[in-house]
C-alpha cells in the first residue's frame, strides 16, 4: 500500500488525493465488513456456549448473512432524536466515537510493509487516537439528556482514564525491547535472524510474549486493560444491560446506534490486532521459528495468519463474555488503579532492569 | 441535563458533594423482573434513598375472588405467582378443602406434592438464572432455562400448560399421571442432580459472582423477622422455618428433608449469596421429596367423592391456609356465608413483604448493588400487585 502511495505521489497532488482516498476505502470497507463478520461470530460463539443455535437461516450456511439483514434494518429505522436532547451533540457523537476506531486502522500493518502509513510513533498514535472514542461516548451521554445515559457516559469516562494508563505502561514494555515505536519494527525485531537466513530459521528473540517473564507479565496486563478499553465483560459497566438499561447509547436508535456498535466491535479488533502485533509475533506463526515473509504470496499468507491470531484474540474476548458475571463499578476502578496500574509500573521497571543488565551479564537467555 | 446536577455554590468548606440524582428504575427496567419502579435518588454512584412503587400490574385479584364461585377461581391463582403457579392452587384448594372439610384421596395428594416441587425447582431455577442475568453473566440463564424446559414439558404432559396450569383442583387434582409419566420424573431427577453441581462451578463459586454478592444486602434475622420475610429470604438469614416442616399441610410430614439456611459461607449471614445459595440447596431438597414421593405413590382416587362441580359450596366460617411457595409464606384467608362465593377473600403473598424491605436494605448501596439487591429477593410482580 506505502508502495502504492508512493508511486501514486509522482503522478501529481490529484492522483495523491486519489490515492488518499482509495486508502480510506479500503478501511473504510474492511470497517464495514469486519462488524457484520465478528456479531455473526459472538451469535454464534454465544450460541454454542448457551447450548442455542443461533442465526441459522439468513444466507443459507448458518445463518452467516444475519448481521447484514440486521445491519439493513437498523439503517432503515426511524431516525429518533429526544426531544430534550442537545441535537447538534447528539448528532455527531456517534461519528466521533466511529473516527477514534476507525482512524487507528490506518498505521496497522497487515503484512510485511504493507500498511497505509508507516507512522514512526505508530503505537503511540493508536493509544492517542483510541481516546478520541471515549470523547464521543462522554458527548452522547450528555446529549441523551437522559439519566441512565449520563451514568454510562460518566463511567465510561472514569473506566477509560483509568485503564489507559495500564495498557499504555504494558506497551511500554514491549518497546524498551525493541526500542522503536513503528509496528513494522516491533514485529520485525520478533522474527529477527542471523544475516544469510533461508526461507525457515532461528530467530534471535522469538514471540515478544516470551522473550522475558516480563514482557508475559505486560502481554497479560495488556490483554485484560484492553478488555476495559472495550467496554467488554467483565468490563462491560458503560452499558451494563441490567443496571443501566443500555448506558450511553440508550437513547440511540437506528444508523446513529449502529455506529456505536461498529465501533464497539471495530475497536476489539483493534486491540486484538495490536496484542497480536506486539506480544504474538505478527504474522509469524511459530513464537521462535520465524519465516521469510517477502514476496507478495507470502504476504498474503501472512497477513491471513496475522488476521487468524487477531479474532483469535477477538473470540477470546467474546469467550470472556459470555462466561463472567459484571463487576460492581468500584470494583473495575480498584482492579485498574490498585492492581493492574501498579502491576505495570512494577513490571516496566522488571523490564528495564532487565534490558540493562540481563542482555549483559546474562548471556544466552535471550 | 445540566439543569439537574448543579455544583453548589462555593462555602467556606470545600464540599464536593453535587445535587443528588433522582432516577426512576422501572416500571420498564431490564432488571425490575416485571414492572416495579423503584424510585432511587443517588448521590453518584451511591443509592441514598429508595421507594419501590408498585401496582402496575394490579388485577383486582382479591376482589375477583369475591365475585367467582370457588372453583372457578382456582385459574386466577395461577397468576399470581405465574412462576409457581402449582403452588398457587394448592394453597387456594388447601383452604377451600379446609372450610368444605373435604378428604382428598390418597394418590391425589402425592401428584400434588409432585408436582408442586417439581414446580419449586423451576421457580428457583428461574431465581437463580435471572440473578445470574442481573449481575451481568448470560450463559448461566440459558442453563437454567434448559433444565426448567424439562420441568416444563413434564408439567406440559400431565394438564396441558406450561405455566398457568389450573391443575391441582378442590378435591383432588385434574387428571391421573399419563402413563410414563411417573417414570419419566425418575429420569428427569437423575439428569438433574448433577446439573446442580455444573450450576454451582458455573455461577456459585465464580470469583466475581461471591465478589458481587457476599457481604451485599445484608438482611439481619432481627430485620427479616420485622419485615415479615418468609421462604429462602428469611432462610438467608439464618432462620431455620419452612412451613413444610413447621405447620405441615398436605402431606409433607411423610418426607424426610432438611431446611437448608444461610450460615454466612462467603460473608455475613444473610447477604445476597446466602440467598442464592439457600435456593440451590433447597432445588437439591425438593429432589429428595419428589424421590420419596415417587417411592410412596399409591393407586386410587384422583379426586374426592361427591364434590360437585356446578354447585360446589363450602360450609360457612374462615379459614387461613398458608403454603410454603417456592417464595415464602403463600397465606389465603377466605370466609365463605355458606354459598357459592367467598364473601371474602385476602391473599397473603410474600413478595409484596419482601419489597417492603427494599427501602431498608437499598441506601447506602452502589448501583450496582441495587441490581443484585432486589434480584436477591427474587419478587414476582404478579403477586406483588394482585
Amino acid at each position: 500500500m506505502e508502495r502504492l502511495v508512493g508511486a501514486l505521489e509522482g503522478l501529481g497532488e490529484s492522483a495523491f488525493a486519489l490515492s488518499l482516498l482509495m486508502c480510506a476505502g479500503v478501511v473504510l470497507g474492511f470497517v464495514g465488513i469486519w462488524p457484520l463478520f465478528a456479531v455473526w461470530l459472538e451469535r454464534k460463539a454465544s450460541a454454542d456456549f448457551q447450548s442455542r443455535l443461533g442465526p441459522m437461516y439468513v444466507g443459507g450456511f448458518h445463518g452467516w448473512l444475519q448481521t447484514l439483514a440486521d445491519g439493513i434494518k437498523l439503517a432503515f429505522k426511524e431516525d429518533l432524536i429526544p426531544a430534550q436532547a442537545n441535537r447538534v451533540l447528539f448528532w455527531i457523537a456517534p461519528a466521533v466515537a466511529f473516527c477514534g476506531a476507525f482512524a487507528t486502522m490506518v498505521v496497522i500493518p497487515i503484512a510485511q510493509g504493507v500498511e497505509i502509513v508507516n507512522l514512526d510513533i505508530g503505537i503511540f498514535f493508536i493509544l492517542a487516537i483510541s481516546s478520541v472514542g471515549t470523547i464521543g461516548v462522554v458527548m452522547a451521554g450528555w446529549a441523551s439528556n437522559n439519566k441512565w445515559s449520563l451514568y454510562g457516559a460518566v463511567r465510561e469516562a472514569a473506566q477509560l482514564v483509568s485503564y489507559e494508563i495500564p495498557i499504555a505502561l504494558s506497551l511500554m514494555i514491549p518497546i524498551i525491547a525493541v526500542g522503536n515505536l513503528r509496528l513494522g519494527h516491533i514485529v520485525g525485531f520478533q522474527c529477527a535472524g542471523p544475516e544469510d537466513a533461508g526461507f525457515v530459521y532461528l530467530s534471535h528473540h522469538g514471540w515478544l510474549l516470551f522473550y522475558s517473564p516480563w514482557t508475559l507479565a505486560a502481554g497479560l496486563i495488556y490483554f485484560v486493560a484492553s478488555l476495559a478499553e472495550c467496554k467488554r465483560a467483565p468490563f462491560d459497566l458503560p452499558e451494563a444491560e441490567s443496571e443501566l438499561v443500555s448506558g450511553f447509547h440508550t437513547e440511540y436508535s437506528g444508523l446513529r446506534f449502529s455506529f456505536f456498535f461498529l465501533e464497539e466491535y471495530v475497536f476489539m479488533f483493534v486491540v486484538s490486532i495490536v496484542g497480536a502485533l506486539v506480544f504474538l509475533g505478527g504474522w509469524q506463526p511459530l513464537p521462535f521459528v520465524s519465516f521469510q515473509f517477502d514476496n507478495p504470496l507470502m504476504k498474503l499468507i501472512g497477513a491471513g495468519i496475522l488476521l487468524g491470531k487477531a479474532v483469535f484474540l477477538v473470540w477470546v474476548q467474546i469467550w470472556l463474555r459470555w462466561t463472567l458475571p459484571r463487576l460492581r463499578v468500584d470494583q473495575v476502578m480498584t482492579m485498574g488503579y490498585k492492581y493492574l496500574t501498579p502491576l505495570a509500573m512494577l513490571t516496566l521497571m522488571g523490564m528495564a532492569l532487565y534490558q540493562y543488565w540481563g542482555c549483559r551479564y546474562i548471556p544466552g537467555i535471550l | 441535563m445540566a439543569a439537574t446536577v448543579e455544583a453548589r455554590p462555593p462555602d467556606k468548606y470545600v464540599d464536593v458533594r453535587t445535587q443528588e440524582l433522582q432516577i426512576n428504575m422501572g416500571p420498564q427496567h431490564p432488571a425490575t423482573h416485571g414492572v416495579l419502579r423503584v424510585a432511587i435518588w443517588a448521590d453518584g454512584e451511591i443509592v441514598t434513598r429508595a421507594e419501590p412503587d408498585i401496582g402496575y400490574l394490579h388485577r383486582c385479584a382479591e376482589k375477583i375472588g369475591e365475585s367467582v364461585t370457588h372453583i372457578q377461581y382456582v385459574p386466577y391463582t395461577d397468576r399470581y405467582d405465574y412462576l409457581a403457579a402449582m403452588n398457587n392452587n394448592l394453597g387456594y384448594c388447601l383452604a377451600v378443602e379446609k372450610l368444605a372439610e373435604l378428604e382428598i384421596p390418597e394418590r391425589a395428594e402425592y401428584v400434588r406434592v409432585i408436582v408442586s416441587e417439581l414446580n419449586r425447582i423451576a421457580s428457583h431455577l428461574m431465581a437463580i438464572g435471572t440473578y445470574g442475568l442481573d449481575l451481568g453473566a448470560f450463559t448461566p440463564f440459558f442453563y437454567a432455562f434448559r433444565e426448567r424446559e424439562e420441568i416444563l414439558r413434564i408439567l406440559e404432559w400431565i394438564c396441558g400448560a406450561r405455566l398457568t396450569y389450573n391443575f391441582i383442583r378442590i378435591g383432588g387434582v385434574m387428571r391421573d399421571c399419563p402413563e410414563g409419566w411417573l417414570e419419566d420424573i425418575t429420569r428427569f431427577l437423575d439428569y438433574f442432580e448433577p446439573r446442580l453441581e455444573e450450576m454451582n462451578e458455573l455461577l456459585t463459586h465464580n470469583h466475581i459472582f461471591v465478589n458481587r454478592t457476599a457481604n451485599i444486602g445484608v438482611v439481619s434475622l432481627e430485620q427479616a423477622v420485622k419485615y415479615g420475610l418468609t421462604g429462602p429470604n428469611l432462610r438467608g438469614s439464618g432462620m431455620r422455618w419452612d412451613l413444610r416442616r413447621d405447620d405441615p399441610y398436605s402431606i409433607y410430614d411423610r418426607f424426610e428433608f432438611d431446611i437448608p439456611i444461610g450460615t454466612g459461607i462467603k460473608g455475613t449471614v444473610g447477604d445476597c449469596w446466602d440467598r442464592y445459595w439457600v435456593r440451590i440447596l433447597e432445588m437439591g431438597e425438593s429432589v429428595r421429596i419428589i424421590r420419596q414421593a415417587l417411592d410412596q405413590i399409591p393407586d386410587g382416587e384422583i379426586m374426592a367423592k361427591g364434590v360437585r362441580h356446578l354447585a360446589f359450596k363450602c360450609k360457612a366460617g374462615e379459614s387461613y391456609q398458608a403454603v410454603e411457595n417456592p417464595r415464602g409464606e403463600l397465606g389465603y384467608y377466605l370466609i365463605s356465608e355458606g354459598g357459592q362465593i367467598s364473601y371474602r377473600s385476602r391473599i397473603r403473598a410474600p413478595s409484596f413483604c419482601h419489597l417492603s424491605i427494599l427501602e431498608e436494605i437499598l441506601p447506602g448501596s452502589m448501583f450496582g448493588d441495587a441490581v443484585a439487591i432486589i434480584g436477591s429477593i427474587d419478587i414476582v410482580l404478579g403477586e406483588v400487585d394482585r
